[in-house]
């Protein structure tokens, strides 16, 4: 009796050991691609960092020098403006597609943003271009951050959507019974309520985005010099990385890398304050 | 419901200030009829207790008495809830305005996690839109009424989720008395605490009843008889007995109404 148990118990023991160990192994395997790009592209874009690739503007072909002052600040202008655009309009309709869940309009609505979240950037870029590019007869920092904020909207809207349900109707009630009206709910209780968790989802959306260059490629279009307004063309990191590939010169290769070494941190900076922001107001 | 032969149920005419009624109330959710014509009149400034097994409506009543009902979907009611008089389903009466006068406080304590103590207080004003004068002034006030102060004094900034189960409860009375309604609806208030908090909440209970009406929804009998000055026996939607508690508690009338009390059933 004693034994049958024994050798019961041993097999699921190493039935778990090695359902543990595959885990790991799947794991480590997941980790071998983003390992090796933050280490390949760190490895080739430290080398062509320099403070001038902060401070200056591209130089011409064969000038040696030169940096992408413009672009950083183009992406995080792009990125900037799309996130005023999208994260406002995003979270007020995640807001509420959980709150009139039940609605025609809220399952249409979730049904639509699954159906954009899926659509391919460059789609959204080609879009862009015919209804605003084409109308204003030109390329613009905005209407790159339009189709960026496009993009963001149905990433910021589920975000919400889900976290927005996981606030217990017990508050709801709660506050309903203190005479507040739907909207005062959804934005004092729900909202706040969740608030942690949308932060977090609209810095991933943000990020998300930040790496997007196929919608701005004849949109914000690219830009030798600096932006003078939203209504003009803007270089970004994403689409420097892009063209500097392409081209046939060995030190705009090296520039590229720098590029993307740049564009790599800042998505990884955003990572790493959004998954602070999820945590930090709970445990304080 | 005309066409119903059912006598009206017992009702003891209350000595004292009627201030609410309710008058033929039914309710329904879907097709299923969670109360029959429910007559009982509410004394002000005095106690209610609403008793009876699982099931029997008794939370169901104290909803419609603030429009907490038709909230849930598919829910409805027929006849009258009357406050000073007046109906509060009249087409012209905003539920808002209701739930202001008529507070609810719910079986599970619910304080808002995201807020603190102080905001939890301050909550129902700042939900209507209106920024108290004297926010911890009032906060205060409040909290010692809710016999709560002592315990927040040095906590008031503490998320309200950070209170003991006992003292979220009393922390979601304050909330509610903030506002200064008339009636304070209490929908089983003590079923997830223990003892030590049930006594206290019963026994702020007490002291509130110089200031509010109070109806209170409970299982347990012997809350019922310690807190309550009158008590309903509901019983299937159904007003069985309704009489000054010590009555209910040691001559019943109705022989179902005595089954419950002694236990027999429920």
């Amino acid at each position: 009796m004693r034994t049958e148990l024994d050798a019961a118990y041993s097999g699921r023991t190493l039935a778990a050991r090695a359902a543990t160990a595959a885990s790991c192994i799947a794991v480590a395997i997941a980790l071998v691609p983003l390992l090796a790009i933050l280490l390949y592209v760190a490895q080739r874009g430290l080398g062509a960092l320099s403070w001038s690739f902060f401070t200056s503007l591209p130089k011409p072909v064969g000038e040696g020098g030169g940096g992408m002052a413009n672009a950083i600040v183009g992406t995080l202008e792009l990125v900037g403006l799309a996130s005023l655009i999208g994260i406002p309009i995003g979270i007020a309709a995640g807001l509420f597609l959980a709150e009139y869940r039940t609605t025609l309009l809220a399952r249409v609505g979730r049904f639509s943003a699954d159906v954009l979240a899926g659509v391919p950037s460059i789609i959204v870029g080609i879009v862009v271009y015919a209804v605003v590019v084409v109308r204003m007869q030109r390329f613009s920092t905005l209407a790159g951050a339009l189709a960026l904020a496009v993009l963001m909207l149905p990433l910021v809207a589920r975000t919400t959507d889900e976290l927005a349900r996981t606030v217990p109707d017990s508050l709801r009630e709660a506050a309903l019974a203190l005479g507040a009206s739907r909207w005062r709910i959804a934005i004092h209780v729900v909202l706040r309520t969740a608030s942690p968790g949308i932060r977090a989802g609209c810095m991933l959306a943000v990020a998300r985005v930040c790496g997007e260059t196929a919608p701005l490629l004849f949109t914000a279009f690219n830009n030798r010099f600096w932006n003078e307004s939203v209504l003009d063309p803007t270089s970004s990191l994403q689409v420097q990385i892009f063209t500097y590939t392409m081209s046939p010169y060995d030190d705009w290769h090296a520039q590229a890398w720098a590029a993307a070494l740049v564009l790599v941190a800042i998505v990884v900076v955003l990572n790493l304050v959004a998954r602070r922001v999820l945590r930090g107001p709970r445990a304080a | 419901m005309s066409t119903r032969s059912t006598p009206p149920p017992p009702s003891v005419p209350p000595p004292g200030v009627e201030k609410m009624r309710a008058d033929r109330l039914s309710a329904w959710f879907g097709q299923k009829r969670a109360l029959k014509d429910i007559t009982l009149p509410l004394v002000e400034h005095k106690v209610t207790a609403v008793i009876g097994p699982s099931g029997c409506g008794k939370s169901t009543f104290i909803r419609c008495l603030n429009r907490m009902h038709e909230v849930v979907p598919g829910a409805r009611t027929d006849g009258q809830v009357l406050l000073d008089g007046k109906s509060i389903f009249a087409r012209d009466v905003d539920p808002v305005r209701v739930r202001r006068r008529v507070g609810m406080v719910f079986q599970k304590p619910n304080p808002f996690p995201a807020m603190s103590v102080r905001d939890n207080v301050l909550a129902g004003l700042r939900l209507s839109g209106i920024t108290p004068a004297d926010p911890s002034r009032l906060a205060e006030e409040v909290l010692r009424q809710a016999a709560l102060w002592d315990d927040v004094k040095d906590a008031l900034d503490l998320p309200g989720g950070a209170l003991s189960g006992g003292q979220q409860q009393r922390l979601c009375i304050a909330r509610c008395l903030a506002l200064e309604p008339e009636v304070v609806l209490m929908d089983e208030p003590c079923s997830s605490l223990d003892p030590a908090a049930t006594a206290k909440i019963e026994e702020l209970i007490h002291e509130l009843r110089e200031r509010y009406t109070i109806v209170i929804v409970t299982h347990s009998m012997q809350q019922a008889a310690r807190v309550s000055d009158y008590t309903a026996f509901f019983n299937v939607g159904e007003l069985v007995e309704y009489d000054h508690a010590d009555v209910i508690f040691t001559k019943p009338s109705d022989p179902r109404t005595e089954d419950y009390i002694t236990g027999r059933f429920g």
